[in-house]
């Protein structure tokens, strides 16, 4: 299929970014979540070092409460491109029984995830991580620059941050400190998914529309993925035809009522759509500027 | 909130039309319009980005949600919509009611799809519009119709200029409030391009219209019968930006180097202008090794040619040595390479750009350690006037002469942006405290060459039986810096050792008399020390050097003038109590009495070196003991034979 000029610009930069990255830092890692947008980091990070293999490893964060379909799919991808895959789980968290029923959402996220991320980093003492966040996900992250510097305790700070003008990006870094690399930086949403249309990238099956087990539980249509997800009294798991639009921890995404099928299907629901897309995440909704208290925090 | 309902119906009526519209248009083959919105919140600049949003169904249901409940906590328009609020960042900047930084927004139609660099129009402009333009195409500048062509209005053509934007749209906003005054658009429209005719802008467009109603934005005005210009929307669809980047010579930076296998060697990177296919005739700079084009290497293939804004792997017929940071070019038409030009800084930092401060300069994928050998003069982007300076202040946009310890391969900005644009790096914080954009190189770089001599550094210090080095004590004024570099130099003399002392005080009688106190003549003053004590060393001399110099940066700037091992920094550690009580020349009490100005320790920081080859405790060793402490350093480290 035919690539259109704007998806070409918008490959060119991001290959550009990767390609930074891999010439100023000595140990950066590919930040890989199994969702759609790091499947076109993936995609182009295979681009961008063909013919060599991507010089860097790939870094899943596993809170263990990924849906089932993610994990299978994750090992397929790396197996297929015979990538140098690490997987970081914060046992200490598993060790304490954390999970999103039993201590929230909140609390969840910060042990499982954002906690668990910067193990990882200091662990291999990764200098830059490179992730498949978009400016246009959400109002705070407008000002997210392509590379983000953080504090040796991977604080975000907003006086840190640097100008970054033409191509040319600064990634010198004092001991101890990283940095946050977005390459994706410009795309949007239905740029993500046009791309994934013409250039034929794989995807997790939950993106597409079929029959789930579905809870429907404030007002949020939850998978029930595993017999891990307590139900309350009255609540039966009944069959619809449900899709995600974003994916995560299964208790956290909620799933839409769709008819895609195809990515073509989702790229015309997507042009029609009248939400955002971080309207299924649980996390953002507890009030405006959440997600700027979350970058603070070190959350990605 | 009637209204908001009302609004938010109409618009998803519109949207639904627009987006079948959409999933039935073919893709576009324009480029990514990338633009800078300059204006203050007054001139209505937020207001008109959320509008064009919201006009083009950018806006989801849950945002829009979102907004109502915010236009009543921050709004400015009472009850109605405040489509600011869209666009304005951060919380914290939110409730202030103002925007700092770029933001960067995103929206398509069917034709294109944009990209709105947004920057506010407060007092942190220069740096923030600078870091906005320097990617953008095309500008529009906010006028309030009300108000015409202010000083604000020259001050953001200025610096869009400077940044090489070649098309400006000038928006003439809030129309509504002089009743759609033709004759009103007509005086601010002339006066405008008078302005901008001084500045040489080549295309500009003025757009009457008002943010608020939506009237020539996305919609043809029936207000304005007497207008019969293209809408700001028509204008950004339209616009041809793929500017002389395609049509001019090669240039492609080498970001990195894939070496897979052996047989395999790809120089990876960015066309930033020209075109290129297999067979072309290129160079490497700033090597000038010659080869020819084999291969276009990507994925999804070989191309039959490439041209600017691709990222691709090109190979070559011959093996030749290149690295990241080196520019292949076409062969016949070079980048310039050299190490001293002439450039337009805008200065981004709270710390003033100095003259002789060492920073980091980052040229597309080239870094060089450089220096401001000269700054020509200011630039006040208000009135276009140049102004004699001896240091930059944030914000602040001065043409400079600057020097790198390397040369570096580069083009005019005027030629290239991103082939004449460069970046400066503090080297302590590593923070991006400038930006600078090459107006040309200065000739004597090519004519000027360090004379090789037979008889070098080497051979003078062993005719003398020592090993030439600066030995360089700082410490504060009363720490006993200069009473131990004399007594030092006593005892070398009477060993028969060849030295020299070079003095604070005693140099800025001299050579330095023309330097004061403030930090850029304390820079400079340093600089000119180092440079001589260098020329010292090369004549084979021990050469002492007592002086406060109390930066950090400077120290190290002295230490990367020598050869490795020949700099030796001596930390004269007294503390501040003693040497205010010694006060030798009865300056400290003056500095208290508020009589000396930028006195180290008192009203100007001193910096203690992290990583002395040497620390004396002059609080608690006499002078002749640690003298005996150096004697012993220097024959350890063989820069003088056991006696």
């Amino acid at each position: 299929m035919h690539k259109s000029r704007h998806l070409k610009d918008l490959e060119a930069e991001s290959i550009h970014i990767l390609r930074e990255v891999a010439g100023q830092f000595e140990r950066p890692v590919l930040m890989y979540s199994i969702g759609k947008d790091s499947s076109v980091l993936l995609h182009l990070t295979l681009k961008a070092f063909y013919p060599a293999k991507p010089p860097f490893p790939l870094l899943h964060v596993d809170t263990t409460w990924k849906f089932r379909e993610m994990i299978e799919f994750r090992d397929e991808i790396t197996r297929q491109h015979g990538l140098d895959l690490i997987v970081h789980i914060n046992e200490g968290g598993v060790a304490e029984g954390i999970g999103p029923f039993t201590h929230g959402s909140a609390l969840h996220t910060d042990i499982m995830k954002t906690q668990a991320l910067r193990q990882a980093l200091d662990k291999h003492k990764f200098d830059a991580a490179i992730g498949g966040a978009r400016r246009d996900e959400e109002k705070s992250r407008a000002k997210e620059r392509v590379f983000s510097h953080r504090t040796a305790d991977h604080r975000w700070d907003p006086k840190k941050q640097r100008p970054e003008l033409w191509q040319i990006y600064n990634g010198r870094l004092s001991p101890g400190e990283t940095m946050r690399v977005f390459p994706l930086s410009n795309w949007t949403e239905l740029d993500i998914w046009e791309y994934i249309l013409v250039e034929e990238i794989p995807i997790v099956p939950l993106y597409f529309s079929a029959e789930r087990p579905i809870i429907e539980r404030d007002g949020m249509l939850m998978m029930v993925d595993d017999d891990r997800l307590p139900l309350e009294a009255g609540e039966t798991p009944r069959s619809m035809r449900v899709r995600f639009r974003t994916l995560g921890c299964y208790p956290l995404t909620g799933a839409i009522e769709s008819p895609a099928v195809t990515i073509a299907d989702i790229v015309n629901e997507i042009k029609a759509a009248r939400t955002s897309e971080r309207q299924g995440r649980v996390i953002d909704r507890d009030q405006s500027g959440s997600m700027e208290k979350k970058k603070e925090e070190g959350y990605f | 909130m009637d209204e908001v309902a009302a609004r938010a119906n109409a618009s998803a009526e519109a949207g639904a039309a627009r987006s079948d519209r959409d999933v039935a248009t073919a893709h576009s083959e324009l480029p990514i319009l990338r633009f800078l919105t300059c204006g203050s919140v007054d001139d209505g600049k937020s207001t008109l980005i959320g509008r064009l949003l919201f006009d083009c169904q950018l806006i989801h249901e849950d945002t829009l949600e979102s907004l109502s409940s915010e236009s009543r906590n921050f709004g400015t328009t009472g009850d109605e919509l405040d489509l600011a609020l869209l666009v304005d960042g951060l919380q914290a900047e939110r409730e202030q009611g103002i925007t700092i930084d770029v933001a960067y927004r995103y929206f398509s139609t069917p034709n294109r799809k944009f990209i709105v660099a947004d920057t506010p129009g407060h007092e942190q402009y220069t740096r923030n519009m600078a870091t906005g333009a320097s990617r953008c195409d095309l500008a529009i500048i906010l006028v309030d119709a009300r108000k015409g062509v202010v000083t604000q209005t020259r001050r953001h053509s200025c610096i869009a200029h400077l940044l090489g934007i070649e098309h400006v749209v000038v928006a003439i906003n809030k129309m509504d409030l002089v009743d759609f005054d033709a004759k009103r658009f007509a005086e601010i429209e002339k006066d405008y391009l008078e302005f901008a005719g001084v500045l040489g802008i080549p295309h500009i467009t003025a757009i009457p219209m008002s943010a608020l109603q939506g009237d020539n934005i996305s919609r043809r005005s029936e207000k304005t019968p007497w207008y019969d210009g293209p809408t700001l929307l028509e204008k950004l669809e339209t616009v041809d930006v793929s500017t002389a980047t395609t049509s001019g010579p090669l240039r492609m930076p080498v970001q990195w180097i894939c070496r897979p296998d052996l047989d395999f060697r790809g120089y990876a990177g960015t066309i930033s202008s020209g075109s290129v296919k297999p067979g072309d005739h290129i160079v490497a700079l700033p090597s000038a090794r010659g080869s020819a084009v084999a291969r276009i290497v990507t994925a999804d293939g070989d191309l039959e040619s490439a041209a600017a804004g691709d990222a691709v792997m090109l190979t070559l017929v011959d093996e030749i040595d290149i690295s990241r940071g080196d520019v292949i070019c076409s062969s016949n038409e070079r980048s310039e390479v050299a190490d001293q030009f002439a450039a337009d800084v805008v200065w981004m930092s709270d710390r003033p750009l100095l003259k002789g401060r060492p920073y980091i300069l980052r040229l597309g994928q080239q870094s060089s350690v450089c220096q401001i050998s000269d700054l020509k003069h200011k630039i006040n982007v208000e009135t276009l006037e140049h102004v004699a300076s001896r240091q930059l202040e944030l914000n602040e946009i001065g043409l400079c002469n600057l020097s790198v310890t390397k040369p570096i391969v580069f083009d005019h900005y005027s030629d290239g942006r991103e082939s004449g644009g460069f970046i400066l790096i503090d080297r302590l914080t590593n923070e991006t405290v400038g930006a600078g954009m090459i107006r040309f190189s200065l000739r004597r770089a090519h004519n000027v060459h360090w004379q090789a001599v037979d008889i070098h550094k080497d051979v003078r210090s062993t005719l003398k039986h020592q090993r030439a080095c600066c030995l360089w004590f700082t410490g504060l004024s009363g720490s006993g810096k200069s009473t131990v570099a004399n007594l030092l130099e006593k005892r070398l003399y009477i060993q028969g050792r060849h030295t020299y002392l070079l003095d604070g005080d005693n140099v800025r009688h001299g050579l330095n008399r023309d330097l004061g106190f403030t930090d850029a003549d304390r820079v400079e003053n340093i600089r000119r020390v180092t440079e001589v004590a260098r020329l010292m060393v090369d004549a084979g001399l021990i050469t002492l050097v007592s002086f406060i110099s109390p930066f950090r940066a400077e120290r190290r700037f002295a230490r990367e003038r020598f050869d490795g091992g020949e700099f030796l920094e001596l930390y004269v550690d007294t503390p501040i109590e003693i040497c205010e009580s010694r006060d030798p020349k009865g300056l400290y009490a003056k500095a208290r009495t508020g009589n000396i100005k930028n006195f180290t320790g008192i009203s100007s920081p001193y910096e203690p070196p992290e990583y002395p080859e040497l620390t004396l405790h002059g609080g608690s060793k006499s002078p002749e003991a640690l003298v005996d402490d150096l004697i012993e350093y220097l024959v350890s480290n063989r820069i003088i034979d056991e006696i």
